[in-house]
């Protein structure tokens, strides 16, 4: 499929960005950037409905999208740029001083696409929820998306979140979890296991789907299936599988590049695995 | 102005001020949303869940999810008032207010009952005696602690129409009501007595008692100039500065903790601008325990008598 092509070929572009920003400032988080760029391509350019010339906070009409972990903001700031929501030139301000691409998404800096301050975990789930009410109450017929991390699965508000969402029947929010069974100090399965993620969204009353998050046909298709089953009386969880660090192989199989930038030479070596597409910022 | 005119006859608890102005602003304004923790009927929003069921969402005992949904919802141009205790809407949720509500900057009422020491029998894992302080710390959030029924009511009718977020402190006694009902300004001092040797400063139901400690020290010959400060954050400086540079001593009364509320952001006020002495009365570091809200008043130094006492201190110390 040309499109599904498409979108390879702009998330090859995403990865580039991600580890440019990182490296521009030494610090950010590019492990689990890398592993969510399939599914954020797949979102802005195929399945979110949005107005990229004429952001506004209450996204009337239009799909919202909430990032609960807010550490991987360079493969958000990055596809927003690459979907028109401002300048790409931007990306290189990317955790600077005075600069609207803060380390963490915030509302505080006016950059549009971003609605909710998110960083601290655990938060997101309970926004998109009240988000998500807000248009049913406003008769607004558009979707609410968010992104979780595995790991942040480990707070509490989470699950609060989880038993009033089907409580409260929100089946217009397509909810997603990062599964790449990493976090800071080494795989979720060792820090904290999460057990059957299954069997936990289910049991709490969700609808739940799986994908390969690295796999752009099926990312695309299953986002397709979530949609179709939204109004159907429950919320939608994915379960998606990612690789930490997908697209550059020494970056894949570990958790030491959640929040650590390469230097020069990792940069070009990791470069060297990504196809400039459309053109770096 | 004069201290004869304040002889409320009329209790009632200024949680109740709140729940009958949510219910009005229900009425007016479709945006008002209702979210309370399984307390409503403590929190008085039955009459608003009863009549706006749409609008009202019983989140259970998850208030950090009710922060966050609050938040959420604020995107959709709704207008939330969340309800629960004054201990679980601040100190357990405090990380939620940060990100989601105020670093955020959203629309969201943060509305609080039960604070402080006259919360009573239950006793200290519920009498919040810090919350002002955590709350105003936070940039963007307004902070107001209204004094009875009749203020709680107009504060609660104001803030709908404020865009911002805002922690709304009240309380769970009958209290005697002496306020305005309908004239309220947000971050504006309310002056109950004009007078010219001391400057008592109160918030809350002290201000009561702040009333009481005035006729008082004016039957004993000392002038008062006595101040409501209902807004604590922004602090309405000019009401203060126009009075201590009068009076040349200040008393604040409030029912928190002695540190991070009215009674440090006053000294604040006066310090930077014209320092003047200054007594607290406030609790003094401590948790409380269970009693009748009378008696804990009186245990912890905040009864009318501890008011006069001090007020009789700072205007010696400013002689001396």
């Amino acid at each position: 499929m040309a499109e599904i092509n498409q979108l390879k070929s702009v998330a090859s572009q995403v990865r580039r960005d991600i580890l440019r920003m990182v490296h521009s400032f030494s610090s950010g988080h590019p492990g689990g950037s890398l592993g969510c760029t399939d599914y954020f391509v797949a979102m802005y350019q195929e399945i979110l409905r949005y107005d990229s010339n004429n952001f506004t906070m209450d996204g009337k009409g239009e799909d919202l999208f909430f990032l609960s972990n807010g550490h991987i903001s360079p493969v958000w700031y990055s596809t927003l740029a690459r979907s028109g929501f401002f300048e790409v030139s931007e990306l290189s301000t990317f955790r600077a001083i005075d600069s609207r691409l803060q380390g963490h998404p915030t509302t505080a800096e006016g950059l549009p696409g971003v609605r909710m301050a998110s960083g601290s975990l655990g938060q997101g789930l309970s926004v998109a929820i009240g988000a998500a009410l807000a248009k049913k109450l406003n008769g607004d017929d558009k979707l609410v998306f968010s992104l979780h991390g595995d790991g942040e699965l480990q707070e509490g508000q989470i699950w609060e979140a989880a038993i009033s969402g089907a409580h409260l029947k929100v089946d217009n929010l397509i909810s997603a979890i990062d599964y790449n069974n990493r976090q800071i100090d080494g795989d979720v399965s060792d820090v904290m296991s999460l057990g059957d993620l299954r069997a936990k969204w289910e049991a709490f009353g969700w609808m739940v789907l799986k994908m390969d998050g690295n796999n752009m046909d099926e990312v695309v298709s299953v986002l397709r299936t979530a949609i179709d089953n939204t109004g159907a009386g429950k919320p939608i969880m994915i379960i998606m599988k990612t690789e930490m660090g997908q697209g550059v192989d020494f970056m894949m199989g570990t958790h030491k590049w959640h929040g650590v930038a390469p230097n020069d030479e990792q940069l070009a070596q990791a470069l060297g695995q990504l196809e400039e597409t459309i053109g770096d910022y | 102005m004069s201290l004869d005119q304040f002889n409320p006859t009329e209790k009632k608890d200024t949680r109740s001020g709140f729940g009958d102005a949510l219910h009005e602003l229900g009425k007016e304004d479709d945006r008002v949303v209702g979210l309370c923790a399984d307390l409503t009927g403590s929190l008085k929003m039955n009459a608003f869940a009863n009549d706006f069921p749409d609008r009202f969402f019983q989140t259970g005992v998850a208030e950090a999810n009710m922060m966050g949904m609050a938040a959420g919802m604020t995107i959709g141009n709704k207008i939330p008032f969340t309800g629960t205790f004054a201990n679980f809407s601040t100190g357990r949720v405090y990380d939620q207010i940060r990100q989601s509500i105020a670093y955020s900057n959203k629309n969201v009422k943060i509305c609080a009952s039960h604070a402080g020491l006259t919360l009573g029998e239950d006793g200290a894992t519920h009498q919040i005696l810090e919350d002002v302080g955590l709350m105003r710390m936070l940039p963007n959030m307004t902070v107001i602690n209204p004094c009875d029924y009749n203020q709680t009511f107009a504060a609660t009718k104001a803030i709908k129409d404020f865009d911002g977020p805002v922690y709304l402190r009240f309380g769970r006694p009958k209290w005697p009501i002496f306020a305005s009902k309908t004239e309220f300004e947000i971050g504006k001092a309310w002056k109950i007595n004009d007078g010219s040797d001391v400057t008592i400063i109160a918030t809350g139901h002290m201000v009561w008692y702040s009333i009481l400690a005035a006729k008082e020290l004016e039957a004993s010959g000392i002038s008062v100039d006595l101040i409501n400060i209902h807004t604590i954050k922004p602090i309405d400086e000019e009401a203060i500065l126009n009075s201590v540079s009068k009076t040349g001593c200040l008393v604040t009364a409030e029912e928190h903790n002695r540190f991070g509320g009215l009674g440090e952001i006053v000294a604040q006020v006066c310090a930077t601008n014209h320092p003047v002495p200054q007594e607290f009365v406030a609790v003094n570091d401590q948790f409380g325990e269970s009693g009748k809200p009378e008696d804990l008043l009186k245990k912890y130094g905040l009864d009318v008598e501890d008011i006069v006492r001090a007020s009789k201190k700072v205007t010696n110390r400013k002689l001396s």
